[in-house]
């Protein structure tokens, strides 16, 4: 049986972890590289890399980081954060990326996706959407959720699917930050009836969250979650151990 | 040394790494020389069947890697690197392989239940045949490993040493002799999978 993934996101600008705060048995919690070999070596099952830097010289640390961390850590890696050409698949991949983000890069020209799908996979293609409730509906949101695109986001997903997404991340603005849990409606309205793996995003608070996720929603297969973990409120060995005991298929990794 | 095979396809840097960090020396090379020059073998592949095939004998490659398999030398195949070891693929079309393993590659898609997803991609349990896999000494039955594919290679039983359930028993790993192969990505598996490599270093030539 296929285990639902957890992934730990790490957003990193000018080559610091943003968030990483307070984390017992580790001396710099803001170093990506030591952040990300510490949670590979607790069961974390893959691992995001967000790019949050705008400068130049912040992209080529960036860089660096990525390929000490491909050297170090054995679990696949994804990588986002200002993706938005073919050349940015290739410079990401080239560092030792398995997995490219696309989100706000693409709005403008979405056939970037069934280009990279082309040249590198499906499995290659993560398509990421930062989703808010508007007026009842669910719009897609770009520029770091803060601006409204206006469409919606049912149609936004499918098109990406169809256009060789490999995988998709469901962010929600609306539970972003407020540790309530995920947003179960919006998963469900949303991907309720994809083909392609589902990774939810935003809202984790506890470990309890993560179970209701994955009990609920059948078709989520993977919890996306940042600061919860980089806090320490949530340990990932414990909410294997969790998960399982609530029948949840999980990997079990010893530490 | 091993000698990973470039030719074009996919990013071998992780595989590199993964080994190195194991302790074992390893070289990124499309040179036949090097090649036969090394102790073992690994074929990476990602991507599709037909281009990966073409870009190998395109190189001649094809021809260095059957040689040395036939001459006792230990090669593994990983992932699509697994499927080219096979007969034949008929992923989009028929196309031939490197026929070291009989048997063929086949849509997951054609053997489990309409609902699940495609590709199958994650972690997900071994679990071994009664056929011995030395590449598997220090790992569990039911150790989790880290597959993405779309195509699984059946008709080949005999050879089988590891299937994983997902709506369906997918080989997962097979061995006939000294020709190793994994669907699933050691080097993307964490611990479990760098016991793997590490055992793969430690197999015998025919």
């Amino acid at each position: 049986m296929i285990a639902k993934r957890i992934i730990p996101c790490m957003d990193v600008k000018n080559g610091r972890v943003v968030k990483g705060v307070n984390f017992e048995g580790l001396n710099d919690v803001a170093s990506p590289v030591d952040l990300a070999k510490f949670y590979s070596e607790n069961g974390a099952d893959e691992l995001v890399f967000y790019d949050i830097t705008a400068s130049v010289e912040g992209r080529k640390i960036f860089t660096d980081i990525l390929v000490e961390a491909a050297k170090q850590i054995f679990i696949p890696l994804t990588v986002g954060g200002g993706i938005s050409t073919l050349e940015d698949f290739d410079r990401v991949l080239k560092c030792g990326a398995d997995k490219v983000s696309v989100n706000s890069g693409v709005i403008k020209d979405p056939n970037i996706i069934y280009d990279a799908a082309k040249r590198y996979g499906s499995q290659c293609v993560v398509f990421s959407a930062d989703v808010k409730r508007v007026d009842g509906t669910f719009h897609v949101f770009r520029g770091g959720g803060k601006i409204d695109t206006g469409m919606d986001a049912y149609e936004w997903i499918h098109r990406g699917v169809e256009l060789g997404a490999g995988e998709i991340v469901l962010n929600s603005i609306d539970t972003d930050g407020v540790k309530g849990g995920f947003d179960l409606e919006m998963l469900d309205n949303i991907c309720g009836d994809l083909s392609i793996p589902i990774i939810a995003s935003g809202g984790a608070g506890c470990i309890e969250d993560f179970v209701t996720l994955f009990k609920e929603l059948p078709c989520v297969d993977a919890g996306l979650a940042a600061s919860v973990f980089h806090f320490g409120e949530v340990k990932i060995p414990e909410l294997k151990k969790v998960l399982k005991a609530n029948g949840i298929p999980v990997r079990e990794v010893e530490v | 040394m091993i000698a990973i095979i470039d030719y074009g396809v996919g990013n071998l840097f992780s595989l590199k790494s993964s080994l190195e960090s194991c302790g074992i020396e390893a070289k990124v090379t499309g040179d036949p020389r090097e090649i036969r020059a090394a102790d073992r073998i690994i074929l990476p592949g990602v991507g599709a069947f037909e281009d990966a095939i073409a870009k190998l004998r395109a190189d001649g490659l094809d021809k260095v890697v059957v040689e040395q398999a036939q001459e006792g030398k230990p090669l593994m195949g990983i992932c699509l690197g697994m499927q080219l070891l096979f007969d034949v693929s008929h992923e989009f079309g028929l196309h031939k392989g490197l026929g070291l393993i009989p048997g063929d590659c086949v849509p997951i898609a054609d053997v489990i239940p309409a609902g699940l997803k495609i590709p199958h991609v994650g972690w997900n349990a071994l679990r071994f045949t009664q056929k011995y896999s030395p590449i598997f000494k220090d790992v569990k039955d039911g150790d989790s490993v880290y597959f993405v594919h779309s195509y699984y290679c059946a008709n080949c039983e005999k050879d089988v040493t590891a299937v994983t359930e997902y709506g369906a028993d997918l080989t997962a790993s097979v061995r006939r002799g000294n020709v190793f192969g994994c669907q699933f990505h050691p080097e993307k598996s964490g611990p479990v999978g760098m016991k793997i490599l590490k055992a793969f270093d430690e197999v015998q030539g025919a």
